[in-house]
């Protein structure tokens, strides 16, 4: 798919608009210059990007980052209708691979995710392994196929070499996380951070066929960015070790 | 010929009007344009597809039937006495139609939910609601009740409470009144709130995926079905959407008030 | 007693009681907001009074002291009004088999039961109609059929002529004057042909009371409301149809226009005319469209603007200067004149 002409036309004008006040000037040095990042980023890292987003605005005065979190394909498919945004962070590498015409810098991996079970704090269906989310008595609540948590929740069922018996294939993560935590269903499948994020809302369980299914997020820069400095800026900070510690908080486990 | 002449419209009212129409309709060219008509047959009778759309068909049927059930006795009461807390009571029921279907589900997850306010009671009679088709109906049934409650209120308070007095005076007693008086005249505005009621059911996509899970064949119905379609597939995705779109157009027709009021 | 009635409707300010003996036809006169419509909502169980009794043969329909209030459709009473009110949605012999079906009989005797007052109040051949493909008059014999298919032990009619063209509200008063006879029936009525046609008893009511009770033709000859008066007012005369004309029983011819069914020659007729249609004039200066009858002033009345000349069996309204002109005084004798087209004639059978 090639983004509409329009579009690339009206970014043209912008960045050579831009590129007159911006000649002579660093991406460090931005003082009194009031900028905008706009930062398109998968929906599991709403909690990651929006403290790392202050921690950049903190050393970048006048920076100020926006961010808009969803499912990496609405991502793509609005990057694609022109959407302006300057820097993009997948939640897999397909949906990156997608935007390959649009990137504005090779893709780095920052960060990966493994599956985890959760059940409710009491967990009542007494789920303990990968096996229980194939019994067909407990209502078990993963993602559908068709999106990445639930290619990788088929991925870890075929390493333990079960067939799970799901009640319920959600759209997200957060569906089945919500699910589980209401107490409507007695297991699921979501990423470790997930069920980190959810806290005391639900009981995580971890089990070893999770290596199976590592999921990668990469990070990109976008060719249209009106500021290509500023998305270096924040890619990089993503990778380096302050913003590592946020992802090793969150419970994301470094990039492979 | 001759043909009546309105008296006239003031002619830049013609330009909103037209703007308004070409709104409405663009997005359907625009979802004709996108299809794959070359897949289209196929898309369209994949075996998900087949699953979702048989699927959006019974639920829709039933939650109509339970409309007609509830909603019938529900307009009749409102438009037919006066109770203290009637504008109310009123407006309660017109809540799922202003409500985000979300906030519905989240509702119907409290009430029917394994841990809601009936889900102890539900466990006792050994009915299991969530994720199942019961709770697909139930959500649907919730949002589309009010279509049929107000177009069958509008309807008997139109037609008024003459020919019902004159029933009874000829000795036919309240329930007599009711099935051979007052719903034979209302018939027309009871068969568009029924079409309106199961065309709402059929769109219904909030509440379920909230309070009914999405399995396939189970709960997820035609629009979850599309809503998901859209992550790998999206050419299945628009061609569903449009089997979704010519069918409201269908039932729009059917229902269209000129044809079913005189 | 067949029907007693007492009741009291504050908010209305209906205060009326009154009796009707088995097979009596009782009309209730008066104007508008008089209370006449709320004396029916009641005794039809349509409305429910501060206080009051109601008793239909022997039976309580209603009584506030002790907390009985029958519903409607148990009272045995049926309501006929302005509008024939058919169900849109059934045939006309459904309309009038609703009545039998209600009470429980199958649907063949029903539809036997609806055939046979459709033939009474000629309609026979419009059973498979709809209601809406039936002229004004032909709904409302409709109406009257299905009233009376219901077989009520009262019948109520609510103006049932008003809505109806002139034309065709002859027509109808026959039809009822054949069906209403025998039966109790309460008629609420604007019109004194009504009463006069169909009526045993007048009961006029004004501002919610009950102000005369009688043999109508008592009633309409000594008017003691000034409704009865005025109703009084209209001039009638009995007589026999020759074919053309009236012949009255002291040979005059009366010249009118036929409303309603055409009379055979030699059937009793009744002529009837306003008493401000009637000219006053000292000699017989009648030309042929006229009609001029000789009579001798007995009273002289004031009416409004207008004043009221009566003889011994017509009355004319003329102007108190015409009054004057003409020196007219109890004894005076002259002639009253009417254009033929102020006299509608009707069949009295």
């Amino acid at each position: 798919m090639t983004p509409p002409r329009r579009s690339r036309v009206l970014a043209l004008v912008a960045a050579t608009a831009l590129a007159v006040p911006l000649a002579g000037c660093g991406a460090e040095d931005t003082k009194g210059s009031d900028q905008t990042l706009t930062v398109y980023a998968a929906a599991s890292l709403t909690g990651t990007f929006t403290e790392l987003g202050q921690q950049f605005e903190a050393t970048h005065p006048g920076v100020t980052v926006s961010f808009s979190f969803g499912g990496s394909s609405d991502l793509v498919s609005q990057i694609q209708g022109g959407a302006p945004a300057d820097v993009f962070a997948s939640a897999d590498l397909k949906n990156m691979d997608k935007l390959s015409a649009d990137q504005g810098s090779t893709p780095v991996a920052f960060a990966s995710n493994t599956l985890e079970i959760v059940t409710p704090p009491d967990n009542p269906g007494k789920v303990d392994s990968l096996d229980d989310l194939a019994d067909q008595d407990l209502a078990i609540a993963v993602c559908a196929p068709e999106v990445p948590c639930g290619s990788a929740a088929a991925t870890v069922a075929a390493a333990a070499g079960i067939t799970l018996a799901p009640d319920t294939e959600e759209q997200s993560v957060k569906d089945v996380l919500a699910k589980v935590s209401s107490g409507e269903a007695d297991a699921g499948l979501v990423y470790v951070t997930d069920a980190r994020a959810a806290g005391a809302g639900v009981n995580g369980i971890t089990f070893p066929e999770s290596a199976s299914a590592v999921n990668v997020y990469p990070i990109t820069t976008l060719k249209d960015s009106k500021n290509p400095d500023l998305a270096a800026a924040f890619m990089a900070f993503v990778s380096s070790t302050e913003g590592q510690a946020v992802f090793a908080a969150a419970g994301f486990a470094p990039a492979p | 010929m001759s043909r009546p002449r309105s008296t006239g419209l003031p002619r830049w009212v013609y330009v909103p009007a037209g703007l308004g129409a070409a709104f409405v309709l663009l997005p359907l060219v625009a979802i004709v344009l996108k299809v794959d008509w070359a897949n289209f047959g196929s898309l369209i009778t994949s075996e998900s597809s087949r699953d979702a759309l048989s699927l959006s068909l019974r639920t829709s049927t039933a939650s109509t039937v339970l409309c007609v059930l509830i909603g019938v006795p529900m307009a009749t009461v409102l438009a037919r006495t006066t109770f203290p807390g009637q504008a109310v009571a009123r407006s309660l029921v017109l809540l799922p139609l202003v409500l985000p279907p979300v906030v519905g589900g989240l509702a119907l997850l409290y009430t029917f939910g394994r841990r809601g306010l009936l889900g102890h009671t539900l466990e006792v009679l050994d009915l299991q609601i969530a994720f199942s088709t019961i709770a697909v109906v139930l959500a649907q049934t919730f949002v589309a009740l009010p279509f049929l409650v107000v177009s069958l209120e509008g309807s008997l308070r139109t037609a008024g409470d003459q020919y019902e007095r004159v029933a009874a005076t000829l000795g036919a007693g309240p329930t007599t009144v009711f099935r051979r008086v007052t719903l034979p005249l209302v018939l027309p505005g009871l068969l568009a709130g029924a079409v309106l009621s199961f065309a709402r059911a059929m769109g219904e996509f909030g509440a379920t995926i909230t309070f009914a899970g999405s399995l396939q064949g189970v709960t997820r119905t035609l629009p979850l079905e599309i809503y998901l379609q859209r992550e790998s597939d999206p050419d299945a995705a628009v061609a569903l959407a449009l089997v979704l779109v010519v069918f409201a157009v269908v039932v729009i027709t059917i229902a269209r008030p000129d044809r079913t009021t005189r | 007693m067949s029907f007693t009635f007492s009741a009291e409707v504050a908010d209305r300010d209906v205060v009326a009681a009154f009796e009707i003996a088995p097979g009596e036809t009782v009309a209730l006169l008066g104007p508008n907001g008089a209370g006449k419509s709320t004396v029916l909502a009641v005794a039809a169980g349509l409305l429910a009074p501060e206080t009051g009794r109601v008793v239909l043969d022997g039976r309580d329909l209603l009584d506030t002291a002790r907390g009985i209030d029958v519903r409607p459709h148990r009272r045995e009473v049926a309501l006929l009004a302005q509008d024939p009110l058919l169900f849109p949605h059934l045939s006309v012999r459904e309309n009038v088999a609703f009545g039998p079906r209600s009470r429980g009989q199958g649907r063949r005797p029903a539809r036997a039961r609806a055939t046979d007052w459709l033939e009474q109040v000629g309609l026979a051949d419009l059973g498979e109609r709809s209601p809406a493909q039936l002229s004004g008059g032909q709904a409302q014999r409709a109406a009257v059929a299905r009233a009376l298919a219901a077989e009520p032990r009262l019948l109520l009619l609510d103006e049932p002529m008003a809505a109806l063209d002139v034309a065709v509200a002859p027509a109808l008063r026959q039809t009822l004057r054949r069906v209403l006879a025998e039966r109790t029936t309460l008629l609420v009525t604007h019109d004194v042909l009504d009463a006069l046609l169909l009526a045993d008893r007048v009961i006029v009511m004004e501002g919610g009371r009950i102000v005369e009770d009688g043999p109508t033709r008592d009633v309409l000859a000594r008017p003691r409301s000034s409704f009865a008066a005025q109703l009084a007012g209209l001039n009638l005369a009995a007589g026999t149809w020759t074919g053309t004309h009236v012949q009255l029983a002291d040979g005059t011819a009366l010249h009118g226009i036929v409303a309603g069914p055409q009379p055979a020659a030699g059937e009793q007729v009744v002529a009837s005319f306003r008493p401000r249609s009637v000219a006053v004039h000292l000699d017989d200066a009648a030309g042929s469209p006229r009609n001029s009858f000789p009579v001798v002033v007995t009273d002289l009345e004031p009416l409004g603007d207008l004043i009221r000349v009566r003889s011994e069996h017509l009355s004319a309204d003329i102007t108190a200067p015409a009054v004057a002109d003409l020196d007219l005084v109890p004894g005076t004798p002259a002639h009253f004149v009417v254009k033929a087209t102020e006299i509608a004639v009707y069949r009295l059978t």
